[in-house]
């Protein structure tokens, strides 16, 4: 309980940081509080003035974080510019589309990366070790958006591409995680005495390695949502991977903002839960 | 396995060579157009073809390759003076300092790397000359992939300070900065030196992946980024395979640094 007390505070803590700087950067950027309906010729001079009046409500810089965070607290998360849409409604119609491309390719490249690592460790030949190498040292090689091109290209499913980008990377630490804990003396005596390849591996092997490898769950979360980006870009699908570089492009810097935070949050939570895991499962040991 | 990392390190020493020679053994500079001949396909005159523009490709990827493979190190180096900074002084000093650096450096990883590059390239402006979108893109590639460096540095920092050269530095009267630069920074040299060489290939393929998008190095600038822009217009793949030459030079190149690292080096 104090566990999860502590990063239920820590999560808070990097928010509020998180969402003072992203505040700040917004409102330093270049073009802050400058409004284009100000130059529609349509609107009255009280109308202008109007706009000008609530930009000017945060003028000053602890006003607008004031402004934000009371914004923030009640669910608000202001205007898109670009689009002209509220950044709460894209994200609602958007976040399912990403949770589904990340969730497809965490789960693609944890099986492929653990079922890999695991046939690299307990073949007797070498072979398959050296292939999945191979395959894993060659995909670590290819951005991401080229990958994400490619399957275009050749008609494919772009949302595999994440998980071919989170594979190679859950490969080689699960591969160099089996194979220390292959070399303890305790699995090379279960082996001396005659115990089966599975059973070691599911009985001495991978106990060993769980805590670390459950670890590296937050980390492929962030993996995951980075490649994300290029992947909607190209493939065109309408996820917040493709909002984020709208939002790039279009210098939408509270969008951007936002989207950022979101994805931290999500990531957190995701490390925190990873985090968690670990400590019961060395708890378990214990 | 010394072979594949001797041929790997030869790779890159002649790929260097090629991009520093490139104003004498490229037929064009990367700007000119030739306009007579856009879009053409691989000849003797122009090996790789041209662009829509009439720009000859061979001379485009040899000066690209010159700006991704002497940047990426250039930002390599800005993200390891900087891990060397934070981590080493974290690992030094210790306490509440080292609590801080930690947490700090534990935000900046569970952040979307791409995610964080897009948005603060957002905030600069992106309508700059092209030698200022250069400086601003590996800039901020050093500037902002310094965390995971620097959790290695300082773990490996406090270890030193606790080890027994620098118990023996202590007992011999030396202290402060004087112990930090002549016993502690000298030992972090080898990681420091991984650090820098495992940033290297991280850095081209995020360079790789934000030009792109878009958001990298500006026209007419060449960069392994834009030239891969121009797959984007590509129908099928056998239809003009030369295309395919930046994409091919970048996945060798990459793995060539990959091979050219040590193990122990990877495994830091």
């Amino acid at each position: 309980m104090r566990k999860l007390r502590k990063h239920v505070v820590r999560l808070l803590i990097v928010l509020v940081i998180g969402g003072f700087l992203g505040a700040t950067l917004v409102r330093l950027a270049p073009g802050f509080g400058v409004d284009e309906e100000e130059l529609d010729s349509r609107l009255s001079q009280e109308s202008i003035e109007a706009v000008r009046q609530s930009n000017a409500a945060q003028g000053s810089l602890a006003g607008y974080y004031v402004h934000y965070l009371s914004q923030l607290a009640h669910g608000d998360l202001g205007v898109s510019r670009t689009l002209h849409q509220p950044v709460r409604q894209l994200l609602a119609e958007r976040l399912p589309e990403t949770l589904k491309s990340v969730g497809l390719g965490l789960a693609l490249g944890w099986s492929a990366g653990l079922a890999l690592a695991m046939v690299a460790v307990m073949s007797r030949t070498g072979l398959a070790d050296l292939i999945a190498s191979l395959l894993a040292s060659v995909l670590l090689c290819f951005p991401a958006a080229v990958m994400a091109l490619l399957f275009v290209l050749a008609q494919a499913p772009g949302r595999l591409v994440v998980g071919l980008i989170v594979f190679p990377k859950i490969f080689h630490y699960a591969r160099n995680l089996l194979v220390r804990s292959a070399s303890l003396p305790h699995v090379l005596t279960a082996r001396a005495k005659g115990l089966g390849g599975i059973r070691v591996l599911l009985w001495h092997i991978l106990p060993i390695a769980a805590p670390q490898l459950l670890a590296l769950t937050g980390i492929s979360f962030s993996l995951a949502f980075a490649a994300a980006i290029p992947v909607e870009v190209l493939c065109d699908l309408p996820g917040i991977g493709q909002l984020a570089w709208e939002a790039a492009m279009g210098r939408d810097l509270e969008l951007l903002v936002n989207l950022t935070m979101l994805v931290t949050l999500v990531t957190l939570l995701a490390n925190s839960a990873a985090d968690m895991a670990v400590h019961r499962c060395e708890e378990g040991e214990a | 396995m010394k072979w594949v990392r001797r041929s790997a390190i030869a790779f890159l020493l002649a790929v260097a060579a090629a991009c520093v020679l490139a104003d004498y053994v490229t037929p064009a500079d990367y700007a000119h157009q030739f306009r007579d001949v856009p879009d053409a396909a691989s000849s003797p005159q122009h090996l790789l073809g041209t662009d829509a523009l009439g720009r000859d490709r061979l001379s485009r990827l040899l000066y690209g390759t010159r700006v991704s493979l002497l940047l990426a190190p250039a930002a390599a180096l800005l993200s390891s003076v900087l891990a060397a900074l934070i981590g080493g002084a974290a690992g030094f000093v210790g306490g509440w300092m080292e609590t801080c650096v930690m947490a700090a450096t534990d935000l900046f990883l569970s952040l979307p790397w791409l995610f964080l590059l897009i948005t603060v390239r957002a905030f600069l402006p992106l309508n700059v000359s092209p030698i200022v979108s250069v400086a601003i893109t590996f800039a901020l590639l050093g500037c902002l992939g310094w965390a995971g460096a620097a959790r290695v540095i300082c773990a490996d920092a406090r270890t030193l300070c606790g080890s027994d050269i620098v118990l023996l530095a202590r007992a011999s009267g030396s202290s402060g900065f004087r112990l930090l630069w002549r016993h502690v920074v000298p030992n972090l040299k080898p990681v420091l030196y991984a650090q820098f060489w495992i940033s290297v290939p991280v850095f081209i393929l995020t360079e790789a992946n934000l030009g792109m998008l878009g958001l990298g190095v500006a026209e007419p600038l060449p960069s392994w980024g834009s030239l891969l822009r121009e797959l984007e217009s590509f129908s099928s793949f056998s239809a003009q395979p030369w295309q395919f030459a930046p994409l091919f030079l970048l996945i060798v190149t990459v793995s060539c640094f990959h091979l050219a690292l040590r193990k122990e080096e990877l495994c830091a």
